[in-house]
């Protein structure tokens, strides 16, 4: 397990953000509503809501690619204006991040060329990651010779040779079948260990927030604000089958369930 | 029984689909030089009949074309072919590298496009042989104002498409530059540029062919070389065999051009290819 000495130092801080499209004008939509959270060096956290509650928006937001309407996010003390170098983000959709004119080497590249890492640094690091996510030997083919799985295993490659401070996903696995979901949670949770790393990951899936995290956030339904905190506390390293058939994990599982079908709070 | 059905499945899975498959092809190219080889008899047949001076028959074009390309009688062709090919490529190279510029800037910017377009558009719509008189004031008879028209005319179909491709570049590529430290040039160049080559290339191959028109066109109104130049000669000089021969030169010069660019685009589109069957299945 993680080491606790640097967990207690937040490294994400997301204070009382909003977001509402079209502020004023007919079409206005809040997105998210007053919505705080720490990340702390070294967790895994996922946030979990409703399909089509805001969560992505939310994400948008705290990777600096949307800035918010309200509040503010802060990486590591500094405000969040642009997407800060020390994060990186794992999309959904792979097939619309992966580069498909760019080989599976040359994507991986991509976010190192202005590290000013020396050549062989720069190779050593595109074999580690490819290694990482057990692609070592697809470094010369396209993303589209590729199942959906192993592109997706790309893009975690790419960000792993980002080595980025904290890495955001927004609900990476939501579009693979469920054998391959399963290697991907494991393939992620041996990576996270490996390298010490910060994860915030954004799911719709109860039993994925739980499975993986930490810390579990849960989400209202839209406008998205935060219902509740769970503190994970499963033993690692987790499995598939035992993990899941833990009763904590059953209980856990209900409880953020019962939270997000919850009625709204007024 | 059963292993009567498996031999079935195999050979309807592996030989004879691939055999109908190849069969079909060749069925094809068949059927196309069939249809080809048929036009040229009718061709023969009716211009023989006719026996018109305007109208020779294609035998007698192609002997014609034959012997001033490989038999050294007559014109020397490379003294026209060779001018002629480096107008159409200089004016098409230097109007297709300012379209891709210009196209890159104003699709990635949205207030240039809202200040700019009304003004393609008005461009676009003027014919570019409009301008010849207006080039020949300013530019005189030689090679300059000939790829200044070329390049001129040719912009156009580059500069829409462009912009038309930048428009359309998925977001979130974009975002994924952002997210990884992308410049500036980068945008443009890694990201916005290879994808938007599909549509490129679709504007590139429409800039060619008017390219060969113009330089056409350029070459009969003032020029001392040049296809374009032979063609009108000949006909003002009542050579008809001459001016087929041109005609037909002039056919396979835009013919070879077209298929050197689809090579290229086969090559360089690779990838669009791959990811569209990718996506397919």
């Amino acid at each position: 397990m993680s080491a606790t000495s640097p967990r207690s130092q937040v490294l994400l801080d997301v204070d009382h953000i909003g977001h509402v499209y079209g502020r004023g004008g007919r079409a206005e939509h809040v997105a998210i509503r007053d919505c705080s959270f720490q990340v702390r060096q070294g967790e895994f956290v996922s946030i979990v809501g409703p399909s089509g509650c805001g969560k992505t928006t939310l994400l948008r937001c705290a990777s600096g690619l949307l800035q918010p309407t309200d509040g503010g996010v802060s990486l590591g003390a500094v405000p969040v204006a642009g997407v800060p170098r020390d994060l990186a983000l794992v999309f959904q959709d792979y097939s619309r991040s992966l580069f498909p004119w760019l080989t599976v080497r040359r994507n991986v590249d991509f976010p190192l060329r202005h590290l000013g890492l020396a050549k062989p640094e720069r190779a050593a690091r595109i074999e580690r990651s490819l290694d990482d996510v057990g692609l070592a030997g697809a470094a010369d083919k396209y993303p589209w010779q590729l199942s959906g799985g192993m592109q997706q295993r790309v893009a975690i490659a790419r960000a792993l040779a980002y080595e980025p401070a904290v890495l955001l996903m927004d609900e990476p696995f939501a579009s693979v079948d469920a054998q391959t979901r399963a290697d991907l949670e494991d393939l992620m949770l041996a990576v996270w260990e490996r390298h010490a790393s910060t994860v915030l990951f954004v799911t719709h899936d109860i039993d994925e927030s739980v499975y993986l995290a930490d810390r579990v956030i849960v989400l209202s339904s839209s406008p998205a604000s935060v219902v509740a905190e769970i503190e994970v506390g499963l033993p690692r390293p987790r499995d598939q089958i035992e993990t899941r058939s833990l009763d904590a994990f059953v209980a856990l599982r209900a409880e953020v369930a019962r939270l997000i079908r919850a009625p709204r709070r007024a | 029984m059963v292993g009567a059905t498996r031999s079935d499945r195999l050979t309807t899975a592996g030989g004879p689909s691939a055999a109908r498959r190849l069969g079909g092809v060749a069925n094809a190219v068949a059927l196309r030089l069939a249809v080809l080889a048929g036009f040229l008899v009718v061709w023969q047949l009716v211009t023989t009949a006719s026996g018109s001076i305007f109208f020779p028959t294609p035998v007698e074009i192609v002997e014609r074309l034959w012997q001033t390309v490989f038999g050294g009688q007559g014109t020397p062709i490379l003294d026209h072919l060779v001018p002629s090919v480096a107008r159409l490529l200089g004016g098409w190279t230097i109007g297709s590298l300012a379209g891709i510029a210009v196209g890159l800037a104003v699709g990635a910017s949205g207030r240039l496009r809202d200040y700019l377009d009304p003004l393609i558009h008005f461009g676009r719509a003027i014919p570019p042989p409009a301008l010849l008189p207006l080039f020949l004031v300013l530019l005189g008879l030689g090679d300059v104002m000939k790829v200044a028209m070329i390049a001129f005319g040719i912009v156009w179909p580059v500069l829409l498409n462009t912009i038309d491709g930048v428009q359309s570049v998925d977001s979130q590529y974009l975002d994924t530059g952002r997210v990884y430290g992308a410049t500036r040039a980068d945008r443009l160049l890694r990201i916005m540029l290879p994808a938007a080559a599909p549509k490129i290339f679709a504007g590139l191959r429409i800039s060619l062919s008017i390219a060969v028109i113009l330089m056409v066109i350029s070459e009969m109104v003032a020029a001392t070389n040049g296809v374009g130049f032979l063609l009108i000669q000949s006909q003002r000089t009542f050579r008809m065999l001459d001016m087929w021969a041109w005609i037909l030169l002039l056919g396979i010069l835009g013919y070879v051009l077209n298929t050197a660019l689809l090579a290229v685009e086969r090559r360089v589109l690779r990838w669009h290819q791959g990811a569209r069957r990718g996506a397919d299945t």
